[in-house]
């Protein structure tokens, strides 16, 4: 577990930041120059804090009152940067075990055959980095850092600099590292389709300050944060298990707590954990269960809360099982259906509205880690 | 005979690698712990120490190697006291000369290592120290891999430097056959004789193919690194 609490400041630039990071993936999520990059750099012991403290399961790495600051190598964190670092005198082997040799054999608690075989890099041991692809060093880079037996790994928007196919390649990667290795990531990027695949958390850092910390889909789904998560138009993300899929009609079904979504069909097999996005101006609401209707997801669900946008549309939070689906209707509609926090109502959805780009898997999820 | 060299010849040869080399070898560890301060570290009268390391480049050799007689004979400050305790003689030996040219070569030297220093990512040393390297261990098994052929090339300019120095040396330790009289000095030493044209166009003839052997030598070896690197 990380602890932070840190203030430091920077010319014009003020950063105060304190939030606790469990197991899982902590996405690190904010604008160029909101201090993500800056804040991990001081876990790592790159920089240094003008006050605070920094703690990681309990070892105090950084505390400006009784003045600990540990140098980096003291640290025992993994760092993955956004261009791979890699020594390019060494070969891709020497590169891999350079933290490992450092440490002494009883702490080693990764080894480089699982390393190896798990990032699929086998066959350039005896190469230098310099011939590698972009997608094949940051892999080695990730390599290095957890051979090193790190208690945490952070990793600085490692896609930053690959081309989307690269990224697609190496994803899947990441995303079954925390579990593969049981290590924690702080993950820094501002790309929210990764923050979708890999997050278990989210924190948003906006100018330098904690704006949210919570879960993907909670942070998601809120309309009080759809300014500092850019993503697109309104809308709310719902995790999901794909359960089966029935195939001459092209659908397939998502179970989650508030009940089952028809989607169009997906290929992963079936248990794979799923993130859904669902825009709020695809979601209607019905007082009653409607009959003899196309629309073929008709969740039952609970006001949670309105507001009014402007004097044309208005957002309706509701609460299906526990998620938050948000609902953007017009004015003229709450006119007509008077909600209130409370009512019961029933949220309808189309399938189609549903396309392939707004389901995200995580390759590696299981479906015992659901939450809820 | 063109090609075997005279006992002479071979003495004043001889002489010049034994006190280049030891002039390379013994300022190294000094050129590069002053490069690495020039280059990583600010500190007040950074800009002084820059300019004392560089003042041999400015200076006149006689200069430079009056100073040193000034300072290191046998009568002179550090020098009484090296004879007192130790009984270490460096004026008018081959250690005199080995000094008075690492002396003048070592602004050469500090230049290429500096600037080699400077092109090391920090990015990487970074990386190292986040791996559990110290401070020292990043410098070693990072900054000076990656920093080689700079180092080099200061090695082989600062070889050079010495090779073909002469008014320092002749200045501090004089023209001692066997002992100071290194190539430079013993081609000085023909030109003053009548009638020497040819064995001081000999003389000639072996500084050049040295100093071209030294630079050819320093190629090979970055292109070699280079080549290491990028495979």
């Amino acid at each position: 577990m990380l602890e932070i609490d840190v203030t430091r400041r920077q010319g014009d630039f003020t950063l105060e930041i304190a939030f606790t990071a469990g197991s899982g993936v902590t996405a690190l999520f904010g604008q160029s120059g909101s201090g993500k990059t800056s804040l991990i750099n001081m876990v790592a012991g790159l920089s240094q804090p003008d006050r605070g403290r920094i703690a990681v399961d309990g070892k105090v790495l950084f505390d400006s009152g009784r003045g600990v600051n540990l140098p980096p190598e003291s640290r025992r964190l993994g760092y993955v940067f956004q261009e791979h670092r890699l020594f390019p005198h060494l070969s891709v082997h020497d590169n891999l075990c350079f933290g490992m040799k450092r440490l002494p054999p009883a702490e080693r608690r990764i080894s480089v055959d699982h390393v190896v075989s798990v990032l699929g890099i086998g066959p350039l041991l005896d190469r230098r980095p310099t011939g590698l692809s972009g997608g094949e060093k940051q892999r080695v880079a990730i390599g290095r850092a957890l051979l090193a037996s790190p208690r945490i790994l952070l990793m600085d928007e490692p896609l930053a600099s690959l081309d989307g196919g690269r990224k697609n390649e190496l994803l899947p990667f990441i995303a079954g590292l925390s579990r593969q290795f049981d290590i924690p990531i702080v993950y820094v990027s501002h790309s929210m389709e990764e923050v979708l695949r890999l997050a278990d958390t989210l924190a948003l850092i906006d100018a330098g300050r904690l704006a949210a910390i919570g879960s993907v889909e909670d942070l998601l789904s809120s309309p009080n944060y759809a300014a500092l998560t850019g993503h697109g138009e309104a809308g709310s993300v719902i995790a999901a298990t794909l359960t089966g899929e029935e195939s001459a009609f092209g659908i397939s079904t998502l179970a989650f707590p508030g009940g089952e979504l028809k989607v169009s069909q997906i290929a992963s097999p079936s248990g794979t954990l799923v993130r859904v996005r669902i825009h709020a101006q695809d979601v209607a609401i019905a007082l009653a269960p409607p009959v003899g209707l196309s629309v073929r997801n008709q969740l039952s669900a609970v006001v949670r809360s309105v507001t009014p946008l402007d004097f044309y549309l208005v957002d309706v939070i509701l609460d299906c099982g526990g998620c938050a689906l948000w609902s953007r209707i017009t004015a003229e509609a709450q006119s007509e259906l008077s909600l209130r926090p409370g009512m019961s109502v029933t949220a309808l959805i189309k399938s189609l509205t549903i396309a392939r780009g707004d389901v995200a898997d995580r390759p590696f999820g299981l479906v015992d880690t659901l939450p809820g | 005979m063109w090609f075997t060299l005279t006992p002479l010849e071979r003495e004043a040869l001889s002489l010049s690698l034994l006190v280049s080399g030891w002039a390379v070898v013994g300022s190294l560890p000094f050129g590069i712990f002053s490069a690495w301060v020039l280059a990583r570290r600010d500190f007040p009268g950074k800009s002084l120490f820059d300019g004392l390391i560089h003042l041999p480049l400015v200076l006149p050799p006689v200069v430079v190697g009056y100073a040193l007689l000034v300072l290191l004979g046998r009568k002179g400050v550090v020098g009484a006291w090296l004879y007192d305790w130790f009984g270490i003689t460096l004026a008018f030996t081959w250690k005199g000369a080995a000094i008075a040219s690492a002396v003048v070569a070592f602004p050469l030297m500090v230049r290429a290592i500096r600037l080699a220093l400077e092109g090391v990512d920090r990015g990487l040393e970074q990386a190292a120290r986040t791996l559990g390297c110290g401070p020292i261990r990043t410098f070693f098994s990072v900054t000076m891999p990656l920093a080689m052929p700079g180092v080099l090339a200061g090695v082989i300019l600062a070889f050079a430097r010495s090779l073909s120095e002469f008014g320092a040396t002749i200045t501090f330790v004089s023209n001692i056959p066997g002992e100071t009289r290194t190539l430079p000095i013993a081609l000085y030493a023909l030109t003053q004789v009548p009638g020497s044209d040819e064995p001081a166009l000999r003389l000639c003839i072996i500084s050049v193919v040295v100093a071209f052997a030294a630079l050819l030598a320093s190629e090979i070896l970055a292109h070699r690194m280079r080549v290491r690197m990028e495979g």
